[in-house]
């Protein structure tokens, strides 16, 4: 059966985190907000990052798109959150250099290093980087 | 009828193939169509044996590329019923099209105040042009209401269409609704009020016969690559009168009569709009898709496809948990067919019918504006053409419930 194939896609914490994602909504004291679109799809992500001393003190995100977008910024803010900017930095570049397949240091991504299988479904790399990209955004944005 | 009783398929070579260790299901011809063995062999024939700039040498060859070129534009012409051939001008596709109506007839002739309707199902490539023509001469863009089956609605037409309008452009079939627009209605209010019509004929010329003086439209426009012709071709048919009054939009060789220091006239129509080398294998080989449908006849293509939709319309409607987009009478629904699973992104539901060979459209199809009347962010769609079969419409509804179920428990 080919839809076995998508097992890798579609790991059990993935869907978990699609259909009950962490840090789900808005923050009333963000320092750092973006919206960001996917326009390929139309998916549409609003991240709020709260950052004090240079750490992400809090983070949530808001928006809609598909299983794995959703999945990624729910592992994503999981991920960061309690880091310092460089450490989120390190991270952003990390899973991007995973999902295109190339050598990368996944042990700092956590949870979000599940999505590897991504990068065997190239069109769908978009939907897992969509957040991470959205938090480099905002984490450099004035 | 199964895959071996299609007449036409097995001039398809592309179709022969696996994906995804499963057979290839070819389920975007909305998007583009795949091209029969008589297209590909006619571009390697042009440039293996033809090929010369046009309208340029006196050498054999020129003269044969020329002759090639035009003839395809006779075929054009022929093919959509247009009264002379002067009116048929090549393009890159439908985009470029609209753009040079826009960029052409729509800067000589929309002043401030005045109106440009369009529809809220109309693909970006037919409103943004306007939407940008309006913003640049503070001119009003209108959108005519949508009926609850997806239609462009001819009642509200009557009511958004005034005295101030001076453009209507409408989807003749839309890319996304699965429905055939009264375009023929709307040209005489457009005519009535004094506006001119022009018809997105994208997803209609390459799918059922379209005679542009029976639906007395002003402007057509439509691409080569979505009725088995090649990339980067297209048309604008536009009346006679309109074409010589309105000035060319693209400067250069091939469009000049005489070019002095200071100034320049216009060569005669069509190749005013036409400056610089054309895509002339495209020209060609498009004329050769053009052959290739003729033989079959456009009424029998819009039969056959119609007798798809007969039959695969009712099975998707039928999977619980599915929305379809557009009429749920077959008999109003063209072969593009815009669903969702309930709960389940499109995007999802594509990757899993990919899995199973099946290929189809997920996203917002350009039609945002569309997505958003909805209240969607995307849908799924299958769009069928004269090679796909009942085989591949059962294949297709096996695969969305396939998908179903492998996403039974835990999705968003
Ligand atoms: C209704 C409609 N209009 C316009 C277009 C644009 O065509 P093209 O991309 O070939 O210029 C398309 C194709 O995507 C379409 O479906």
């Amino acid at each position: 059966m080919a839809l076995s194939k998508m097992d890798n896609l579609y790991r059990q914490v993935i869907l978990d985190h699609s259909a009950h994602p962490h840090h789900h909504g808005k923050l009333d004291d963000s320092t750092n907000e973006i919206e960001l679109k996917n326009p390929t799809c139309g998916d549409v992500l609003q991240l709020d990052v709260k950052v004090d001393d240079n750490k992400i003190t809090d983070i949530a995100f808001s928006g809609y798109g598909c299983t794995i977008s959703q999945a990624s910024a729910s592992m994503m803010t999981d991920a960061v959150m309690d880091k310092t900017v460089d450490q989120a930095e390190d991270m952003v570049e990390a899973f991007s250099d995973m999902i295109l397949g190339e050598k990368s240091n996944t042990d700092i991504l956590e949870d979000s290093a599940v999505l590897k299988g991504v990068s065997q479904f190239p069109a769908r790399i978009k939907c897992a980087t969509l957040a991470w990209k959205a938090l480099h955004k905002a984490l450099n944005k004035e | 009828m199964d895959n071996k009783s299609n007449p036409w398929r097995k001039d398809f070579p592309i179709l022969d193939q696996k994906v995804n260790d499963e057979d290839l299901v070819y389920l975007d011809n909305a998007a583009t169509t795949q091209k029969p063995q008589a297209v590909i062999d006619a571009i390697s024939d042009f440039y293996s044996n033809d090929n010369a700039n046009v309208h340029r040498g006196v050498h054999t060859l020129a003269e044969r590329s020329t002759e090639e070129f035009e003839a395809a534009r006779e075929k054009i012409q022929k093919f959509i019923n247009a009264e002379s051939s002067e009116e048929i001008i090549y393009t890159k596709g439908t985009t470029d099209s609209l753009n040079i109506v826009a960029r052409s007839y729509g800067q000589s002739n929309i002043e401030a105040g005045d109106e440009i309707v369009i529809s809220y199902l109309e693909h970006h490539s037919n409103l943004v042009p306007w939407q940008q023509l309006a913003i640049q001469k503070h001119a009003t863009l209108k959108y005519i209401d949508l009926t609850d089956d997806g239609f462009v609605d001819l009642k509200d037409a009557k009511k958004q269409i005034t005295d101030k309008t001076k453009i209507v452009s409408i989807a003749h079939v839309s890319n996304v609704m699965g429905v055939e627009n009264p375009v023929k209605e709307i040209a005489k209010i457009a005519h009535q009020h004094g506006a001119i019509m022009v018809v997105d004929g994208a997803q209609s010329v390459p799918h059922m016969p379209v005679d542009v003086q029976d639906l007395d439209c002003d402007f057509l426009a439509f691409s080569g690559h979505k009725m088995l012709g090649p990339t980067g071709i297209g048309v604008l048919y536009g009346k006679k009168d309109l074409l010589n009054a309105m000035p060319p939009v693209d400067f250069g060789g091939e469009m000049i009569n005489f070019v002095h220091l200071q100034d320049t006239s216009w060569t005669d129509l069509p190749w005013k709009f036409e400056a610089g080398t054309p895509n002339i294998a495209g020209a060609i080989v498009l004329g050769k898709a053009i052959d290739y449908l003729n033989e079959i006849g456009m009424d029998k293509i819009q039969s056959y496809e119609s007798e798809l939709v007969d039959y695969v319309l009712p099975k998707i409607l039928a999977i619980p948990d599915v929305t379809v987009y557009g009429p749920s009478d077959p008999k109003k629904h063209t072969s593009v067919i815009s669903f969702n699973l309930n709960g389940l992104h499109p995007h999802d539901l594509a990757t899993g019918l990919d899995m199973e060979g099946v290929a189809v459209r997920a996203g917002h199809h350009c039609a945002q504006p569309l997505m958003t009347y909805l209240g969607l962010s995307a849908t799924a769609r299958a769009s069928f053409y004269l090679y796909n079969t009942k085989e591949d419409a059962d294949k297709l509804v096996d695969a969305i419930i396939a998908t179903k179920e492998f996403f039974k428990d835990g999705t968003i």
